[in-house]
């Protein structure tokens, strides 16, 4: 048997049944290279180690009932350790999303996922970095310090959910929820090596996701393979009375055998996304995977997605633009730190403006500004607008194939502090993973090579709205193929 | 140069956001790069385009109108800075 930390979401399943491991062991296992490693990495900004061995202990009691008696149904991921990414609330555990405004904030609910997590039987090891509300593409903006690439500890994670991807990739946990309002997922399972699901708008509950852009956000899943990915999607997904952005429509049961074959299967590669100064091996990589869907079935052909590159500008306005109205709740009244002030109004100026970091403060204004009067029509209504353009570019492609093969971003992971100077120049990184979250398309990210440097290359694969399963399908029969996905960062 | 100083002193105070000297003339430059590079935005004809609010079909989610257990008062008032007599505690509003 490999070590206890390398085993995939679906072995682990199948060792704890047949009490092989007890989920002790296994939480233990990864508290243990969690602590080894947790130093170097800065992946995790709350640990709950007693919390979770008393979680496991109770998920042993249970596989042992059910040994005994397995006539009774079994939670499907009972005594798996993951983790959580730190804008997700879980009850009673302290959600500071990156920020000095919550850096005591103890929420008294579960999100929706979490909670159905929670009643599928998982071990919550604690909560990950993240940029500040999700804001960057880096971690470089958590107020807590930035997450190092598990790869190469010069180079960031990725962001927005880059503690959640590097503690997959560093195997500090089997799996991490993380969220993706502009790539926040998939730029980080790309830099880190790991593959994550940006899934469908309307597919998965933000009910207790701390609000960033609320026409984008959405809340994905990162593990080491496909088919650990849609064993946690299928029990995150479905809709949920207290997210009225949820649609009612049936999860699909994702049946990943062994099968490989992609036969009949259509799948577009839109020129847009090999532009001028994309690093050539990201490229080569990517067209050389493209070329292995092909060899197992899949028919490729040139699709065009002609407003990619209005997707930064529409994104960067329409995302500040409902962050400026969602972060109005951030106020020293009801949670956080408070600033002193003789006014409330002191008060509110005091605590938002020492508690909110750069990145944060810069969003609000942008926003602000793209909503003010004299300036909506020319920003935030025309931002509105060629979304639509956006959207509709998808609409047509899906009408000739089944999905979109892609780079997720135009280079391989950065060097820490590369563009902390130049905000231009690190929104410039999501150029590829905006059009998903503006068209409300599922994306999944998954490794197909690495660079000279040894740095992580991905692919996604995007898909019209609510077939997640094509993209896992597609996915699983890739990594059944290639080796990509086993490899590991020596630590 | 997009904006000025004054107009960024009147985003930040729209945004109830104190700023210092330094964080202003940073934001003036930094907003000016990023809102130049929006206009490109201006080259696309949208007349006849509607704008996207939500990509999601219409759809209204109805549920039974049933009263819930809800979150309690300690629950709800342990993460304030400050309380008292179960309320949030604020400086005064009216002289």
């Amino acid at each position: 048997m490999p070590a206890l930390t390398d085993l995939t979401l679906t072995q682990a399943i199948q060792a704890l049944r047949k009490g092989n491991l007890s989920s002790q062991e296994l939480t233990r296992a990864y508290l243990e290279r969690i602590e080894r490693l947790e130093p170097a990495l800065h992946a995790f900004l709350t640990l709950v180690p007693e919390r979770a061995l008393a979680q496991a202990k109770a998920a042993d009691r249970r596989l042992k009932a059910w040994r005994s008696s397995p006539s009774e149904p079994l939670p499907p991921l009972l005594g798996l350790p993951i983790a959580v990414k730190d804008v997700l609330c879980v009850k009673d555990m302290r959600c500071t999303c990156g920020s000095r405004i919550l850096e005591n904030f103890v929420p008294p609910f579960n999100a929706t996922v979490v909670e159905r997590l929670l009643q599928a039987g998982v071990v919550i090891l604690g909560k990950t970095n993240t940029d500040e509300y999700a804001m960057g593409s880096s971690t470089e903006n958590s107020a807590y310090g930035a997450t190092r690439n598990p790869w190469n500890t010069e180079h960031v994670p990725g962001g927005s959910s880059g503690g959640s991807a590097a503690s997959v990739a560093a195997s500090l946990a089997p799996a991490a929820l993380g969220t993706d309002t502009g790539g926040s997922v998939r730029q980080p399972a790309s830099f880190c090596g790991v593959t994550g699901l940006k899934p469908t708008y309307g597919r998965v509950s933000r009910y207790g996701l701390v609000a960033y852009g609320s026409s984008l956000d959405t809340v994905g899943a990162l593990g080491r393979t496909a088919e650990d990915v849609a064993a946690l999607f299928v029990l995150m997904a479905g809709s949920d009375p207290r997210d009225a952005t949820t649609l009612d429509l049936p999860v699909p049961k994702i049946d990943l055998g062994p099968s490989t074959s992609l036969t009949g299967l259509r799948v577009g590669v839109p020129d847009e996304y090999f532009i001028t100064g994309i690093q050539p091996e990201v490229e080569g990589a990517v067209r050389h995977a493209v070329d292995v869907l092909a060899s197992l079935g899949a028919m490729v052909q040139p699709v065009s997605l002609p407003h990619t590159e209005y997707a930064l500008p529409v994104y960067y306005l329409i995302a500040p633009a409902e962050a400026s109205a969602n972060l109005a709740r951030y106020d020293g009244v009801r949670y956080g730190p408070r600033l002193s002030g003789e006014t409330m109004w002191d008060l509110f100026f005091n605590t938002r403006g020492e508690k909110f970091g750069a990145e944060v403060k810069r969003r609000i204004m942008l926003g602000t500004y793209a909503l003010s009067a004299g300036y909506y029509d020319a920003y935030y209504g025309q931002a509105q607008k060629v979304r639509t353009l956006i959207k509709r570019d998808f609409d047509a492609v899906f009408e000739q194939v089944d999905m979109v093969a892609a780079p997720v971003a135009p280079s391989t992971a950065f060097r820490i502090g590369e563009h902390t100077g130049d905000p231009l120049s690190m929104y410039l990184e999501d150029v590829f993973t905006l059009p998903a979250n503006l068209a409300g398309v599922p994306g999944l990210a998954f490794p197909v090579g690495f660079d000279r440097q040894g740095l992580p290359i991905g692919m996604q694969l995007m898909g019209p709205p609510f077939r997640e399963e094509i993209l896992f399908q597609s996915a699983h029969a890739y990594q059944q193929a290639t080796d990509w996905h086993l490899r590991r960062p020596n630590l | 140069m997009t904006l000025t100083l004054e107009e960024v002193e009147h985003i930040a105070e729209l945004a109830r956001l104190r700023l210092t000297p330094e964080e202003k003339e940073r934001y003036r430059d930094q907003l000016s790069a990023i809102l130049d590079y929006a206009a490109r935005l201006q080259e696309l004809d949208t007349s006849g385009i509607p704008p996207t609010s939500s990509v999601l079909p219409p759809h209204t989610m109805l549920r039974p109108d049933l009263p819930q257990p809800g979150l309690t008062l300690e629950e709800l008032l342990r993460n304030a800075p400050e309380t008292e007599a179960d309320q949030f505690r604020v400086p005064p509003i009216l002289e």
